[in-house]
């Protein structure tokens, strides 16, 4: 759908060559930390901020002149919030389905289903900025599915949210996707990118870094397994002897590994180890493996 | 900097009436509120200009004071009505409210949401004009039916004064700045612009500024016109001035934001 896709804010290059393609039907994730591109890149998809360069393609079609097209097929679930305060949950619905041309019959009918999926049938009457985060975050859900999209755009949509709330948005998404809806989303939970994407990218520096499952990439990136023990110059000498994949991180050593047992046996028995605990890797330490560790604002 | 993106056709649909629409349902909220200051901001003026400071003032061009204000205090709450509505009350929507975000996100562009806002400015405008006809009327200070072609007029200026509030809230750099240009342009024009006094009183070159950059001018001249029954053909001249004031802001008004807001 992507080729060498570009946005500059001035000088500033904030998405900086990145190709992708979406398949029909699929769960798509970015991953990266704050600043890295990803809202930026969904913007442009969304045909709500123009490209500076490069190819972009919706639905076959060209993002540049076919907005309203596109935008007629797809859902958005913004990063911030922006329900409309002078309406009622239900009126922000019925509000949002005229800018759809859908006719008032057919978008009651919808609007109550679409509550009752996002289980927000008793707050209909509410003025949306008396609702706690997890329900403006399940009405904006609700609002986004309006127009019954083929293409759902989330830009972190459990930001915020109580595992809970959480875990009910990933429910109805695991339900939107069995239903056909193809899903694009953006998070920093990466227990929920490694749950919920079929495919996923990791961005950072407005550039794509990996690309491919949580699993394949979770195998080509570290291995398996990770070996924790503690860090002492006697150990490092060891493990460089051994040749040993590992990352020292504060005073914990870890080793990556496709054969934990056997790895953990030899440091036990050559490098006279006596601490060492042994886990599965986890999309977490591909992260901060590729995207470092130092913290961003 | 490329003047002529300012100046460019607007990618414009029927889908602007969706944003009428919203923003008409929130006016309806409520309804009762919102009839009241042009219903109860006529009599007060009347009362203490037209007729305790009147007293004071002989005939001015051959009318009691009260008739030759009247018409001005309806060109000045159809100035007020779409130029609030469309620099505070567009600020908010857009800057807090993040209302043309989320509209934008549906197939409608920058430039439908911006429409739809000037057209519900003047829409206000025409509401306050609607309103304010039969109350005057009361006192018996205007002629019909010429008075009644008030009411499509005041949706023509509303949409400069709308216009003109949009390119204010598209420079604004925050909310409490919107007090510069109204205390610059928007005071001097409720005061200087025949509405209180003749034009002709003034000296000739301010009088050829107010007809050369003043929209209200035009605005009394018409108004004042219509409401003490005369149709006369130099009103066209106005007219003209108004609809190609009114093209020039609207376009730039819609390039403007969509200038702010598409990065
Ligand atoms: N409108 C803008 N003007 C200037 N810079 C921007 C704008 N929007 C985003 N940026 C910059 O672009 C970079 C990428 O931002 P973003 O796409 O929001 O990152 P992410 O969503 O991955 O956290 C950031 O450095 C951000 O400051
Ligand atoms: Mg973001």
């Amino acid at each position: 759908m992507a080729e060498d896709l570009q946005k500059c804010f001035g000088e500033f290059v904030a998405v900086n060559g990145v190709s992708f393609t979406i398949e029909d039907g699929e769960m798509f994730g970015f991953l990266g930390p704050n600043g890295a591109g990803k809202t930026t890149t969904l913007r442009m998809v969304q045909c709500t901020s123009p490209k500076t360069s490069g190819m972009l393609e919706v639905f076959g079609m060209d993002a540049s002149t076919h907005q309203r097209e596109i935008k007629t097929k797809m859902g958005v679930v913004p990063q911030e919030n922006n329900l409309d305060p002078d309406f009622t949950v239900y009126e922000n619905l019925l509000v949002f389905s005229r800018y759809f041309d859908i006719p008032e019959a057919d978008a009651r009918e919808r609007v109550d289903e679409l509550l009752d999926f996002v289980q927000l049938t008793e707050k209909k009457d509410t003025m949306t900025d008396t609702l706690s985060g997890g329900m403006k975050r399940r009405l904006i859900l609700a609002r986004a599915l309006i127009n019954r999209p083929r293409l759902l755009m989330l830009d972190e949509p459990t930001v915020g949210l109580d595992p809970q709330a959480r875990h009910l948005m990933w429910d109805k998404l695991k339900g939107l996707k069995k239903e056909g809806v193809t899903i694009v989303l953006t998070t920093h939970y990466l227990e929920e990118a490694a749950q919920l994407c079929d495919r996923l990218v990791v961005m950072d520096h407005g550039r794509i870094l990996v690309e491919g499952s949580p699993d394949q990439i979770i195998r080509e990136y570290i291995g398996t397994d990770i070996v924790e023990t503690k860090s002492d110059p006697k150990t490092i000498v060891c493990l460089d002897r051994q040749q040993a994949r590992y990352e020292i991180i504060g005073d914990t050593v870890q080793i990556y590994t496709n054969e934990p047992q056997h790895i953990t046996d030899h440091l036990l028995t050559e490098c006279d180890l006596t601490t060492i605990t042994a886990r599965a890797v986890t999309l977490e330490d591909v992260f901060l493996n590729l995207t470092g560790r130092k913290l961003r604002e | 900097m490329n003047i002529g993106l300012y100046f460019k056709v607007p990618n414009i649909s029927f889908r602007a009436l969706r944003v009428w629409q919203r923003n008409k349902d929130v006016f309806m909220k409520n309804v009762k509120l919102n009839f009241l200051p042009p219903f109860i901001e006529p009599m007060l003026y009347l009362f203490a200009m037209g007729f305790g400071l009147g007293m004071f003032i002989e005939d001015i061009d051959g009318v009691s004071y009260a008739r030759f204000i009247a018409p001005a205090l309806i060109a000045v709450s159809v100035m007020y009505a779409s130029f609030f509505e469309c620099s505070y009350g567009s600020y908010v929507r857009m800057h807090y409210q993040k209302t043309f975000e989320s509209i934008i996100a549906t197939p409608l562009t920058i430039e439908d949401v911006i429409t739809g806002e000037l057209l519900w400015g003047a829409t206000r405008s025409m509401i306050n004009a609607t309103i304010m006809l039969p109350v005057i009327a009361l006192f018996g200070l205007i002629d019909f039916p010429h008075s009644l072609l008030i009411i499509p007029f005041a949706f023509l200026a509303g949409l400069v004064f709308a216009a003109l509030g949009l390119c204010v809230a598209s420079v604004t750099p925050n909310i409490m700045s919107i007090n510069y240009p109204i205390l610059l342009f928007i005071m001097p024009m409720f005061l200087f612009s025949g509405t209180f006094f003749p034009l002709h009183v003034l000296p000739l070159p301010i009088q050829y500024f107010a007809l050369a950059a003043l929209p209200l001018t035009h605005v009394v001249i018409v108004i004042r016109s219509l409401t003490f029954g005369i149709l006369d053909v130099s009103l066209l001249f106005n007219l003209a001035w108004m609809v190609a004031v009114c093209l020039i802001l609207s376009v730039l008004a819609v390039n403007m934001m969509k200038k702010k807001l598409i990065v």
